[in-house]
């Protein structure tokens, strides 16, 4: 007889160390990032995704294909790419008479949109125009959020999450600090406009440890208007910051040290469950037949009487 | 004195040189070292961001500020040298961010391997080569090599006495390898069912090569006969027939699943669940039926109203028209060709 329906396994062992590698993981690497172009984008448009794919380099891809889609209203096209480039930020550049200049930053969780948030692109300056020497790509760097906007509205207050979400690039136990060296200044007015500038920091002497700040600005600098948002329900919020359980410290209970400092730990026991306990066979001890018959036929009284007992009553 | 006053000359000379690195807020930053984040919520200077000319240089001031400010808690840290660079342990980070992936889920244990902890077996390691006295060599478990020696050791398979003497027997081998991995395969699928709480039907008969037992045939006529739409209640009878009971038929008949009766309750507990019956009823308090009683009262209303203008004289004059005509200068939208001026229709879609 022969196996009929299989369940699909992974033929290659490549293929097997993809779908594992595809799997979910405790620890996660650094987010990467796809950023495609929807319906006529405009240049504007355009070079911002640019910019801001140069400034998150080694963690994007730019997909220079346009795709006929609106985000808002369709976000099918966006799930399926974040799927296949494995990325769980995105960006989309569009144009149109109603929103010109318009870009689309957001976020997927287990490929389904999370946060999306419509900026417009009112000013720009490039990173090509600012003549100066730029940072080393893939360093992490200092964000800032300057306006008490951050706080006070709700939409910007996601788009703050999500902007550093965007450039916190990945959790770091050290740094180095000849490698702070670069800046992005967030700052947020209450009419929803929000400024953009990236500097380079310059560490000068200052007498004392600590050196002082200057800074010297590298580019882009934009300035964007909050548009349309589409933000996650807060189950699914809560569901998507979930700490897996290996990563949460451990409380140490029942643990003490009298004054000689001695380890004292109190032991709970659970119950055991004695009757699926295996004592030791013996062959004397083994019921024999007449034995068995005799515990059946007592069995049977002890029902018999129960029940005219309850009969009785 | 004059050298304590030199001293502080030179101090505070020392220190005109250099640009201070303290920076004056109203509000204290909310710095998130673990992230390099900054938020700073001091209201900012709106003269300055609405003008062109000033943006810039407000903004690059503000930003230096608070990179100051940032700089200087980071400085702060203990620093430590790995490979000739000078580091610092940042904290673990404040800001909580949304992950890509939900948690991953513990691989649900095979039916085996829950026995197996159940019990604490655990898996023996075998060598992956064992030395063949009959070959005089070393053959590997399984894989490569290991079918060849296979054939080379089983040139010959003698046919045992109790058996037909013309069975193939090699043959017979092969089948019976061939079952072993359809039931391990079975085995393995039923496990992926249960990890996905998939309920599958229960198998029938097991499979068999050889003869099966009259118990199991009788369980599957029976089954074969209650698979009619009125799950065999119209099928003829064999006479002295016999109706298979237990395990296999009733999962498989719908309506044939054993209904377990319920324990006879002991005297105590049938008092008392004969008292909790007698409290309900006397306690219950009479349903108001709301609707019901609105409508009568508005029943009510309207054939008293009825009854007082039947008492009343018809009055006299020519009646006013009513209702007006709806005089709007709006042009009517699309609406899917109702006209209906008061509703706000969508309109043309825009993008």
């Amino acid at each position: 007889m022969g196996v009929i329906q299989r369940i699909k396994k992974p033929t290659t062992r490549k293929g097997k160390k993809v779908l594992l590698s595809r799997e979910p993981k405790a620890i996660e690497g650094p987010k990467q990032c796809i950023f495609l172009q929807a319906r006529n984008p405009s240049e504007r448009a355009r070079n911002v995704l640019k910019d801001i794919y140069n400034l998150k380099k080694p963690d994007a891809a730019y997909l220079s294909r346009k795709n006929d889609f609106v985000p808002f209203e369709d976000a099918t096209l966006i799930e399926k790419l974040c799927y296949k480039k494995e990325a769980s930020l995105f960006g989309v550049s569009s144009h149109s008479k109603k929103r010109p200049h318009n870009v689309v930053l957001g976020r997927t969780f287990d490929y389904n949109i999370l946060d999306m948030i419509e900026l417009g692109v009112d000013s720009f300056k490039a990173m090509s125009e600012f003549h100066n020497i730029k940072v080393l790509t893939g360093i992490k760097p200092c964000l800032l959020f300057n306006g008490p906007a951050w706080l006070l509205n709700q939409d910007l207050k996601r788009l703050k999450n999500v902007l550093t979400d965007f450039f916190h690039r990945d959790k770091v136990e050290t740094i180095r600090l000849q490698g702070l060296e670069h800046v992005l200044s967030f700052t947020a007015t209450d009419d929803g406009t929000i400024y953009l500038r990236s500097y380079r920091i310059l560490l000068k002497k200052s007498g004392q440890r600590t050196p002082r700040v200057e800074l010297e600005e590298i580019g882009p600098s934009i300035d964007f208007k909050l548009r349309r948002t589409m933000l996650a329900s807060d189950d699914l919020c809560i569901e998507a910051c979930k700490v897996p359980k290996e990563l949460k410290p451990i409380a140490k209970k029942n643990r003490s040290t009298d004054a000689f400092g001695t380890k004292l730990g109190r032991i709970h026991m659970g119950k055991q469950d004695i009757n699926r306990l295996q004592t030791r066979k013996m062959k004397g001890l083994r019921k024999s037949a007449e034995e068995k018959k005799q515990m059946l036929l007592k069995k049977k009284l002890a029902k018999k009487t129960a029940k005219q007992a309850t009969a009785s009553a | 004195m004059d050298i304590v006053n030199e001293i502080l000359e030179r101090e505070q000379k020392k220190a005109e040189k250099y640009k201070p690195i303290t920076v004056e807020k109203h509000l204290e930053l909310d710095i998130d070292v673990g992230t390099l984040l900054a938020t700073d919520t001091n209201d900012l200077d709106i003269k300055s961001l609405s003008s062109d000319s000033e943006r810039d240089t407000y903004l690059q001031s503000l930003a230096r500020d608070n990179a100051q400010l940032l700089l200087n808690k980071i400085w702060e840290l203990p620093t430590e040298r790995i490979d000739e660079a000078i580091v610092v342990r940042l904290p673990a980070p404040k800001t909580v961010l949304p992950r890509s992936k939900p948690v991953p889920k513990p691989k649900p244990l095979s039916k085996w391997q829950e026995f197996a902890k159940a019990k604490g077996i655990t898996k023996r390691k075998k060598d992956k080569l064992q030395w063949d006295e009959q070959l005089q060599k070393w053959v590997p478990l399984y894989g490569f090599k290991r079918s060849a020696a296979e054939k080379q050791k089983d040139w010959l398979i003698e046919v045992p006495q109790h058996i037909d003497p013309l069975t193939d027997m090699y043959e017979k081998k092969s089948s019976e390898k061939s079952e072993k991995v359809a039931k391990n395969e079975l085995q393995r699928l039923k496990n992926i069912a249960r990890a996905k709480k998939v309920k599958i039907p229960r198998v029938g008969l097991p499979v068999t090569s050889d003869k099966a037992s009259a118990t199991q045939l009788s369980t599957a006529a029976v089954v074969a006969k209650a698979s009619t739409a009125s799950l065999g209640k119209f099928q003829d009878k064999l006479p002295k027939e016999k109706e298979a009971r237990g395990k296999g038929v009733h999962e498989l008949i719908p309506g044939k699943e054993r209904k377990r009766k319920a324990p006879i309750p002991t005297p105590q507990v049938e008092k008392e669940n004969n008292l909790n019956l007698i409290d309900r009823i006397l306690n219950k308090r009479p349903k108001i039926d709301m609707e019901k009683a609105v409508s009568k009262h508005i029943h009510e209303e309207q054939t008293q109203r009825s009854e007082e203008k039947k008492n009343m004289k018809p009055s006299k004059g020519p009646r006013k028209a009513k209702g007006k005509t709806n005089f709007s200068a709006k042009k009517p939208k699309a609406g899917k060709g109702q006209r209906n001026p008061g509703k706000k229709t969508p309109g043309r879609k825009r993008r």
